[in-house]
């Protein structure tokens, strides 16, 4: 306890002012200042877009700061490339792995060190297994990669970090992927590097694994470090307040939902990712026509694996989605059906992806062509009709404001907003009956947000059932009829919008999908739900 | 003192991403690498022949278009390297990296020997043409669609699968000619009286005239059918594609059918239209020199018939400065590729430009 105190003093990092801006006007970082001390472990929580990330790729050397500056051991450090963070003494473990799948253990953890030519694999081998006794590691230097479960892919990555002499560590999310007993060995092996000195910073959205590891908490929101304290001396619920901040007034209409139908009903939907990791666990919700489903939760707690499975995307492992048609009054079973099959079978099933760029729309393609993506089929005829998707796009830019040189313009060219505005304007056109968003407004300005929820709400009016993926809670609140908060890939919770409030949705996001937070399954008034 | 350390160690220059370049600009700088490679080619050619690049530059053209001759065999030349660059394109639009086009024609034009070798005399002239195109469009399917396949249901990497095929239709054209051969030579004579008859001023006209109407064909296939949007899509993304309920597996084997088909159709014209014989040589690496021909013109078949032409005149030159000047062809190996490596690097500045960093 005595040299822990007096390693305490000793600042290993400190920010100073750093501010980094995206597209010369998104502010991700609003001049932070933070300093970690040597010997502690630091927590650095926010919710989703409140700037972590780009906070700790400044410190790795991924981002260049705009303003402000670090210091690392008291001096000035410029960190312009992973290679001048690794010089720092700095190392990030990823929450994506960056391994070499058919090498060796001991192989991937000498790979990129610099050194002389001859690779020295006993020598190498000899200190992988020395840094794995001194802060006990289980790990076989000559196991390969693909042999390897996640919890050992992570322990290569923090050794291959420690054995390029890293006294400075930051994870990212390392919990996300483990089970409860890797989490304790985890932390066992943090607090004892924490013991040796090394200064530690952890990227967690579960609040108990922030009380339980971390000396002191940094809170960010939107790219403001808004304070730190010392875990002994907070709570969860001080923290929640913290991170969610105090309510603000949106103004955002919300009338009161027409008769709702049943339209789609999930049932006990279990998705594994191809690491066999679980990313849905028995997830069940319904979603009714004429109302707006919310789904809160922190970013990765399974909101794109759940639209994409309903989507025909990717193949449950177990579960039903269940859609009762409108028109025929019969139910279908979308479980494992190809999004093509869906089409076919007349589901009028439109989905705004969280990815754009990359799956709504096809960047290359101008926007006559990316309308076309959706009804170039259409016809008997081998060639595409261009002129209707023509039209449709013209529609759109006039109604929507799309500001664009005209309809041959490739969307990769417009600006955000407006990339929006074509995909939800394309999706609008197919008059669906169930309209999934994932995070339609995420990087919009207030205008093009504020028709975005005018777009859904038309959508409710018309009796579609909108399920509206968000992160912004404040929006959730006040858009949403009733919302389902995800936590870990379980159901945490679903609330009734109007009655709901900030903090018990952010308590239930960081409950980790604990199921001991007493909250009631489903808070919703209205009778018939199938629950 | 930090301001100024960081100053020292920031990047100079940035490379920025441009808006779309007006099309007289881009062409511009087009024209400017021409003129700079020339310039580059003149200095290199002065120091290591001492001759005078002009001379050289002259010859090269007449090497082309000097005589009535040169001018039939460099449009064979770019009729056969546009005929191939046409059969790999709809697979390399869709990002399949289909390097077998080599082997593809090879086993087309190896079918279409066997029909001749064995069925010459046999049938109807008609009905022996039947079975020529027949066969070989069936053998290069059958060699383009095995690495779709296995791509498509396995995930197997289509690059190193199309390559080795490479390297099997070399030996079964091997194989085949010492199995036809007798004499010991180990060259198959020309089987001239089954091959296409001559049509129009040359022997070669039928050829061009041909690959003509697949390059239109292939133009519009491209852009304006569902199948050519199709493509599009998969190529530039996958997931796109899955999202939209595209069989993604379905339209690889299909391009592949067709990609191949093609090779099968290069085969054919190379051995029934042109040589009347095989050997290992038949496909004479255009398998490969389709791949930069495509990609040169961005995927569209009509700018290929420029970036084929480019090619053709520079291979027909190049053959002709060695000759007349008596340089190793080692040198005018590096006139050629000094020309596509400035053709092709300046396609980075119509992309990007570079500005000094705004806050040195």
């Amino acid at each position: 306890m005595e040299t822990k105190t007096a390693d305490k003093k000793i600042p290993a990092l400190e920010l100073k002012g750093l501010t980094k801006r995206f597209a010369g006007k998104v502010l991700a970082n609003d001049h932070v200042d933070l300093t970690l001390y040597r010997g502690e472990i630091l927590s650095v929580l926010g919710e989703n877009g409140s700037g972590k990330t780009t906070l700790m790729n400044m410190i790795a050397g991924i981002y260049f700061p705009d303003e402000g500056h670090i210091l690392v051991n008291g001096e000035p450090a410029v960190i312009a490339s992973p290679r001048d963070a690794h010089r720092y003494k700095i190392g990030m473990i990823h929450q994506h792995f960056k391994l070499v799948e058919v090498f060796s253990a001991a192989e991937n953890i000498v790979l990129g060190d610099e050194g002389g030519f001859r690779l020295n694999k006993a020598a190498a081998r000899k200190k992988v297994t020395g840094i794995a006794e001194k802060y006990g590691f289980s790990i076989d230097p000559d196991k390969y990669i693909y042999e390897m479960s996640v919890s050992e892919k992570q322990t290569v990555e923090i050794v291959k970090v420690l054995y390029r002499g890293a006294d400075i560590l930051i994870l990212d999310e390392p919990t996300a992927v483990l089970t409860p007993q890797e989490i304790e060995k985890l932390f066992a092996v943090l607090r004892r590097m924490k013991e040796d000195g090394k200064a530690i910073i952890i990227i967690t959205h579960k609040l108990h694994e922030v009380m339980a590891i971390s000396d002191r908490v940094a809170v960010l929101r939107k790219g403001v470090h808004v304070g730190t304290l010392n875990t002994a001396e907070t709570n969860e619920k001080e923290l929640t307040d913290y991170m969610v901040g105090r309510k603000i007034d949106l103004n955002i209409e919300r009338p009161a939902p027409q008769d709702p139908v049943k339209r789609l009903e999930v049932r006990d939907l279990t998705v594994a990712d191809p690491d066999g990791v679980k990313v849905l666990s028995n997830v069940g919700f319904t979603a009714y026509g004429g109302e707006i489903l919310g789904i809160a939760g922190i970013a990765g707690s399974g909101q794109r694996e759940l639209l994409e499975t309903i989507a025909g995307l990717i193949r449950p492992a177990a579960g039903d989605v269940l859609y009762d048609d409108p028109k025929t009054g019969k139910t279908v079973d979308l479980r494992a059906k190809t999004p093509g099959q869906i089409r076919e079978l007349g589901v009028r099933l439109s989905f705004v992806p969280e990815d754009r760029l990359g799956m709504g729309l096809v960047g290359n393609m101008d926007i006559t062509d990316n309308m076309m993506l959706r009804s170039y089929r259409k016809g008997r005829s081998l060639f595409v009709n261009r002129s209707d998707p023509k039209k449709l796009a013209n529609a759109i830019i006039e109604s929507l404001q799309v500001s664009t040189p005209g309809t041959s313009t490739p969307v990769r060219r417009l600006s955000g907003g407006n990339v929006q505005k074509v995909l939800v304007g394309r999706e609008i056109a197919l008059a669906p009956t169930v309209l999934m968003a994932a995070y339609p407004v995420r990087g919009l300005d207030i205008n093009s947000s504020y028709m975005i929820y005018d777009l859904l709400n038309g959508q409710k009016k018309n009796g579609v059932a909108v399920i509206f993926v968000g992160e912004d809670l404040d929006v959730l609140v006040e858009l949403c009829d009733r919302i389902l908060v995800l936590s870990s890939g379980r159901v945490a919770g679903i609330l009734d919008g109007r009655g709901a409030d900030k903090e018990t949705i952010g308590r239930l996001m960081t409950s980790g999908g604990r199921s001991d937070n007493g909250t009631p399954e489903d808070t919703r008034e209205k009778g018939g739900t199938a629950q | 003192m930090t301001e100024q350390k960081k100053k020292a160690r920031e990047p100079l220059f940035h490379i920025v991403k441009r808006a779309e370049l007006p099309l007289f600009q881009a062409w511009g700088i087009r024209v400017l690498a021409v003129l700079a490679a020339l310039i580059l080619n003149a200095l290199i050619l002065m120091i290591l022949t001492g001759q005078n690049p002009l001379a050289i530059y002259g010859s090269m053209f007449s090497g082309a278009f000097g005589t009535a001759r040169r001018i039939w065999n460099l449009f064979q030349a770019l009729a056969m390297l546009l005929m191939v660059s046409l059969a790999v394109t709809p697979a390399f639009k869709m990002r399949f990296w289909n390097i077998g086009a080599e082997g593809q024609v090879l086993v087309g034009g190896l079918a279409t020997a066997a029909v001749m070798f064995y069925f010459g005399g046999k049938m109807p002239t008609w009905l022996l043409f039947v079975t020529m195109t027949a066969a070989s469009v069936l053998a290069g399917i059958v060699w383009a669609v095995i690495p779709a396949v296995f791509r498509a249901k396995w995930k197997i990497n289509e690059t190193l699968f199309t390559l080795m095929m490479n390297y099997i239709a070399i030996q079964l054209v091997s194989f085949f000619i010492n199995t036809w051969v007798t004499s010991g030579s180990g060259t198959l004579s020309p089987m001239s009286e089954y091959g296409f008859p001559k049509v129009g001023p040359s022997a070669y006209f039928l050829n061009i005239m041909i690959v003509l109407v697949f390059t239109v064909v292939m133009y519009i296939y491209l852009r304006f059918t569902k199948h050519g949007y199709e493509i599009a899509v998969v190529g530039e993304s996958e997931k796109t594609a899955m999202y939209i309920g595209v069989n993604v597996k379905k339209v690889v084997v299909r391009t592949m059918v067709l990609s191949g088909a093609l090779c099968g159709v290069a085969g054919l014209l190379l051995v029934g239209g042109t040589s009347h014989t095989i050997s290992t040589s038949t496909a004479g690496g255009r398998g490969f020199t389709a791949i930069i021909v495509s990609w040169l013109a961005k995927f569209d078949p009509l700018y290929m018939i420029l970036t084929a032409f480019l090619v053709v005149f520079l291979q027909a030159g190049s053959a002709q400065i060695v000759t007349d000047f008596r340089i190793d062809s080692a040198i005018s190996d590096i006139v050629t590729a000094v020309i596509l490596f400035f053709i092709i690097g300046c396609e980075f500045f119509i992309n990007y430009r570079i500005t000094r960093s705004e806050r040195g």
